[in-house]
C-alpha cells in the first residue's frame, strides 16, 4: 500500500518536473527559466527522498542536503548574473 | 688483453691524442706521429709471418660473453695479408699526406683522427674472428670513410659523395648484419672459425640462401661491385691520400676480404660461385669500359679500381669451384684463388702509386683533367717513371707484377670452360670473353692515363700553376710502391711462399693438405699458353683502339643518360623523398577531426576483426537483473537529452542537455544505490556546467552564428560503428563472465580489518589508497595548470 502511494508520488513529481521543463524550454524570459530550474531541483529533492524510502535506506539523505545547497547557490548565482552581468565581482581598489 | 688486441685498437687509442698533438706540437706536422705508429704496427705484423705458415694465432678478450660476442683476434694468412696492406700502405699514405696536406691551411687534427679511426677499424675488420665484432668495425670503416670523403665539407660535391657512399655502404652493412644473424641462427655461434668447422651441416638449411645473399650484399656494396659501384667515383672528392688509401688499397677490399673469409662457409653452393664470379666479371668489363670515358684522372682510377675489384671478385668466385673437385693433382681452380690473392697485393701496390701520381699532378699543375694536361714528361720525369710502372702493371705488361696476375687471371678464366657443374657449361664461354674485353679496355685506359698526361703537347696556358717536379718527400711513397711493383714482378716467389700460400689456405681450408701443389703455379709463367696469346691479343687490339680512340669515342654518347645508374640513384632518392613527403602530407593534414577518424576507425576495425576472428560474440540473458520502470524512464531521459545535444540549434541548449544527462546519471546512481557517487556527481556536474557556461559566454562575438551541427556521413558511420562495437563488447563481456568478483573480500573485511563502515571510502583511502593519492595529484596539477594558463602570458601580442 505504502509503496503504491510512494510510486504515485513519484509519478506526480515527474509530472511536475515535466511541466517545469516545458517552462525551461519555452519560457520567454531568463528569470522564468531560473525559477523553473529551481522548481525542478526541489522536485528532485522530494523524488530522491521518496526513492530512499522506497529503497529503505538512509544513505541518500546527504544527497538531499547537497541538492538543496546546490539549488540555492545556483539560483543565487544566476540571479546575480542577470542583475549585474558578473557572478564574482573584482575588487575595485587594485 | 693481449698485445695483438692493443695493436688492433692502437690507432683508435692514438686518435684520442691527435688533437693534443695538433694543438700543442704544432711546429711538427701531425702526420709524422701517425707515420711512426703505422710503421711500428707494420713491423709488428711482419713478425707474424713465420708463425702463420702453420695455421693461425688466436687471442680472445671477453666483451659480451653471455651473448657469445667476444673480441677474438685471429691472425692467419688472409688476415695478416690485409693487416700488412693496411699498415704498410697506411705508412706510405701518412708519409705522402705529410707533404700533400699543408700544415697551415688544412685542419690536420681532424684528418688524422679520421684516418687513424679508419686504420683501426680496418684492422679490426680483417683480424676479428667474431662476426658481430667484425660488423662493428665494418660500420666504423663506413663511418670514418664518410668523414674522410667529406673532409672538405664546404664543397658541395664532397658532401654529396660522402652521403652517397654512406647510404650505399651502410645499406650493404645492414644487409650483411642480417646475413650474420641468419648464420648465427643456423650455427649457434658468432665465431667464424666455428661456423666454418660446421659449415657442412648448414648447407641444406632454408636460411642458407638468404644468408648467402645478404652477406654478398654487404660485400658487393663495400667492394663497389656492379650495380653498387656508383659511390666510388663520387668518393674521389676526398683528399688524394684518402683516395689512395681507402678507395684503392684497403676499404674497398673489405668486401673482397669478406667473400674470401666466408668462402669456406658458402662456396659449396653453386649460387655463390655464380653470383661472385658473375658479378665480378661483369663489374670488370663494365668498370673498364666506363673508365675510358672519363676525363678526370681520379675518375679513371676510380673506375679502374671498380674493374680490378671485379677481377679479384670473379677470381674468388672461380676459386670456389675448387671445393667441388677432390682430386688436387691438377687443381686448376685453386690457382684462381691464388691469383686473386696475388692480384690483391699487386693492385694495392700499383693503384696506390697511381693515385699518388694523380695527386702529385693535381698538386703541381692545379688540374686533374686530362684534356688540359699533356707534355709533362720532361717536367716531371720521376713522376712519369712511376706512372709508367703503375700503368703498365695495371695494363698487364711484362715485366711488372700486373702481368703475372693478369696471366693467372686469364688462365683461370680459360679454365672455366672446363667447368661442368651448376649448368656452368652453357654460359662459361662468357667468362673468358668478358675477361678479355675488360682487359682490352683496361689496356686502353691505362695508356690514356699515361700518355695523355705525360706526352703530347705541353699547354702551360691551360694550367693554373707553373708545373715542376714534386718535392722529394711526396715522391718517396710512390717510389717505394713502384719499386715493389717491379720487385714483385721480377721475384714473385718471395711473396708466394711467405704470404699468398697461407692466405689461399685460409680461403680454402678444406684443401689445406695439398699446400705444395699450388706453390708451383707462380713459376709457370714461361711457356706458350693460351693466356699468353690472349695477352698478345689484348696488347694489339688495345693499342689499335687507343690510337683510334677519337673515332669511336662517340659510342659513349649513345648510352642513354636516363638509364645510367647514377641517374637512377639520384632519381630514386628524389622519388623517395617526394614520395614520403606526399604520403605524409596525405594523411597528416593537421585537422584533429581526421586524426580522430583514424583513431576511431582503427579502433572499430581492430576490435571487430578480433571479435570475428576469435568468434567472441556472445549474448545470454542469464544472471541479468530485472529492469524496473524507473530505469526505463531515466534511460529515455538520457537518450532524449543526448539526441537534443546532437540536433540542438544553440550551444546553450547543448550545455543544458549535457547538464541534464549528468543529473540523470546522478539519479541512476541513486537507483543503483551509490550514495557517494551521487554526491560527487551532483557537485561535479554543477561545476562543469558552470564552466561550460563560462566558456560559452566568452565566445567571440564575431562568427557567433547559431546553427545546427552539420551532418557528415563519415562522422555518422564512425560514431555508429563505435557505439555498436562498444555495445557488442559490453554484451559479450557480460555474457562471458568466468570468475566471481573479489568484492566479497571487501564486504567481509571493511569493518573487521580497516575499521570503517563505508566500503567505498575504505577502498578509496585504505585498500587502494595509492590511486587516490595520485588522483589528488592530478587535481593539484590541473589546478596549477589552470592558474598558470590564466596568469602567465608570455606573449602579449593580441591582448592589451
Amino acid at each position: 500500500m505504502i509503496e503504491m502511494m510512494l510510486s504515485t508520488a513519484l509519478v506526480l513529481f515527474a509530472i511536475a518536473i515535466a511541466i517545469a521543463l516545458y517552462r525551461i524550454i519555452r519560457g520567454p524570459s531568463i528569470p522564468d527559466r531560473v525559477v523553473a530550474l529551481d522548481m525542478i531541483v526541489v522536485n528532485l529533492i522530494s523524488g530522491i527522498a521518496v526513492i530512499s524510502v522506497l529503497l529503505k535506506t538512509k544513505a541518500f539523505l546527504e544527497v538531499i542536503l547537497i541538492l538543496g545547497i546546490l539549488a540555492f547557490i545556483s539560483t543565487i548565482a544566476l540571479s546575480k548574473f542577470i542583475e549585474r552581468g558578473v557572478i564574482i565581482e573584482r575588487k575595485r581598489n587594485r | 688483453m693481449s698485445l695483438l688486441h692493443f695493436a688492433i685498437i692502437a690507432p683508435l687509442l692514438f686518435a684520442c691524442f691527435i688533437p693534443f698533438l695538433f694543438k700543442r706540437l704544432n711546429l711538427i706536422h701531425t702526420g709524422w706521429f701517425v707515420l711512426g705508429l703505422s710503421i711500428i704496427l707494420f713491423i709488428y705484423f711482419l713478425r707474424f709471418l713465420p708463425d702463420i705458415q702453420h695455421g693461425g694465432i688466436q687471442e680472445t678478450v671477453n666483451w659480451i660473453p653471455s651473448l657469445g660476442i667476444n673480441f677474438t683476434a685471429y691472425v692467419d694468412g688472409l688476415g695478416l695479408l690485409f693487416a700488412l696492406l693496411i699498415t704498410g700502405i697506411g705508412s706510405l699514405v701518412s708519409l705522402y699526406s705529410i707533404y700533400y696536406l699543408s700544415k697551415e691551411k688544412e685542419d690536420l687534427g681532424s684528418f688524422y683522427v679520421y684516418l687513424l679511426m679508419f686504420m683501426g677499424a680496418m684492422l679490426g675488420v680483417v683480424l676479428s674472428d667474431n662476426l658481430i665484432v667484425l660488423y662493428t668495425f665494418w660500420e666504423l670503416t663506413s663511418f670514418s670513410s664518410f668523414l674522410l670523403i667529406g673532409y672538405w665539407y664546404h664543397k658541395k660535391r664532397s658532401r654529396y659523395g660522402a652521403q652517397k657512399s654512406m647510404l650505399i655502404t651502410v645499406f650493404g652493412g645492414l644487409a650483411m648484419l642480417g646475413g650474420f644473424l641468419l648464420l648465427y641462427l643456423m650455427t649457434g655461434s658468432f665465431s667464424i672459425r666455428e661456423i666454418i668447422s660446421i659449415a657442412d651441416g648448414i648447407y641444406g638449411d632454408p636460411l642458407f640462401i638468404p644468408a648467402l645473399i645478404l652477406v654478398l650484399f654487404g660485400a658487393f656494396t663495400k667492394s663497389a661491385q656492379f650495380p653498387f659501384h656508383i659511390w666510388l667515383p663520387d668518393a674521389m672528392e676526398a683528399p688524394t691520400p684518402v683516395s689512395a688509401y681507402l678507395h684503392s688499397a684497403t676499404m674497398v677490399k673489405a668486401g673482397i676480404y669478406l667473400v674470401a673469409r666466408l668462402s669456406p662457409v658458402f662456396a659449396e653452393h653453386g649460387l655463390w660461385l655464380w653470383l661472385v664470379a658473375g658479378f665480378g666479371i661483369f663489374t670488370l668489363a663494365w668498370g673498364s669500359f666506363n673508365a675510358v670515358k672519363q676525363t678526370d684522372l681520379k675518375a679513371i682510377l676510380a673506375f679502374s679500381t671498380v674493374s680490378q675489384l671485379g677481377l679479384i671478385m670473379s677470381l674468388l668466385g672461380i676459386g670456389a669451384a675448387a671445393l667441388h673437385y677432390d682430386y688436387l693433382d691438377d687443381n686448376l681452380y685453386m690457382a684462381a684463388t691464388f691469383a686473386a690473392v696475388f692480384h690483391l697485393i699487386n693492385h694495392a701496390t700499383f693503384k696506390g702509386s697511381l693515385f699518388m701520381v694523380a695527386g702529385i699532378v693535381d698538386h703541381e699543375t692545379g688540374t686533374r683533367d686530362i684534356r688540359r694536361l699533356g707534355g709533362l714528361m720532361q717536367i716531371m720525369p720521376v713522376t712519369f717513371t712511376i706512372a709508367l710502372i703503375g700503368t703498365f702493371s695495371m695494363a698487364g705488361l711484362p715485366p711488372f707484377n700486373g702481368f703475372l696476375s693478369k696471366e693467372m687471371f686469364l688462365a683461370a678464366m680459360v679454365n672455366v670452360l672446363s667447368l661442368d657443374i651448376f649448368n656452368m657449361e652453357t654460359w662459361s664461354a662468357l667468362f673468358p670473353v668478358l675477361a678479355w674485353v675488360g682487359s682490352v679496355f683496361t689496356f686502353v685506359y691505362s695508356m690514356m692515363l699515361l700518355f695523355k698526361t705525360f706526352t703530347g703537347t705541353y699547354q702551360p696556358e691551360k694550367l693554373e700553376k707553373n708545373p715542376h717536379e714534386a718535392p722529394v718527400g711526396m715522391l718517396v711513397s710512390p717510389i717505394i710502391l713502384g719499386a715493389l711493383v717491379i720487385v714483385f714482378g721480377l721475384f714473385p716467389n718471395i711473396l708466394s711462399t711467405s704470404i699468398i700460400e697461407p692466405a689461399a689456405n685460409a680461403i680454402s681450408p678444406a684443401l689445406i693438405d695439398a699446400g705444395q701443389s699450388f706453390s708451383t703455379h707462380i713459376s709457370f709463367w714461361h711457356g706458350l699458353t693460351p693466356e699468353l696469346y690472349m695477352t698478345i691479343g689484348i696488347v694489339i687490339v688495345g693499342a689499335f683502339l687507343y690510337v683510334t680512340l677519337p673515332k669511336w669515342e662517340r659510342i659513349y654518347g649513345l648510352f642513354p643518360k636516363k638509364l645510367a645508374l647514377n641517374h637512377l640513384y639520384d632519381q630514386s632518392l628524389i622519388r623517395a623523398e617526394s614520395g614520403s613527403l606526399s604520403v605524409t602530407n596525405s594523411y597528416m593534414n593537421g585537422s584533429i577531426r581526421t586524426y580522430m577518424i583514424y583513431i576511431f576507425v582503427s579502433m572499430v576495425g581492430i576490435l571487430s576483426f578480433s571479435i570475428i576472428q576469435k568468434n567472441a560474440f556472445a549474448f545470454t540473458t542469464d544472471g541479468l537483473a530485472p529492469m524496473g520502470l524507473y530505469e526505463v524512464v531515466l534511460g529515455v531521459i538520457i537518450a532524449g537529452a543526448s539526441i537534443t545535444i546532437l540536433v540542438a540549434k544553440s550551444r546553450l541548449t547543448s550545455i543544458i542537455a549535457l547538464g541534464a544527462i549528468g543529473y540523470t546519471v546522478a539519479l541512476f546512481f541513486v537507483l543503483f544505490r551509490a550514495p557517494d557517487l551521487v554526491l560527487t556527481q551532483l557537485v561535479i556536474e554543477t561545476i562543469s556546467v558552470a564552466l561550460f557556461l563560462l566558456a560559452f559566454y566568452h565566445l567571440p562575438k564575431i562568427n557567433r552564428k547559431e546553427e545546427r551541427m552539420g551532418f557528415k556521413l563519415t562522422n555518422a558511420l564512425v560514431a555508429a560503428g563505435v557505439g555498436v562495437i562498444v555495445t557488442v563488447i559490453a554484451f559479450s563481456a557480460l555474457s562471458n563472465r568466468k570468475f566471481e568478483s573479489i568484492a566479497q573480500y571487501y564486504i567481509e573485511n571493511t569493518a573487521e580489518k580497516a575499521g570503517g563502515l563505508n566500503m567505498v571510502n575504505v577502498i578509496l583511502v585504505d585498500f587502494r589508497g595509492f590511486d587516490t593519492m595520485f588522483e589528488i595529484a592530478v587535481l593539484g596539477i590541473a589546478a596549477l595548470g589552470i592558474y598558470g594558463m590564466i596568469k602567465l602570458r608570455l606573449s602579449r601580442r593580441e591582448d592589451t
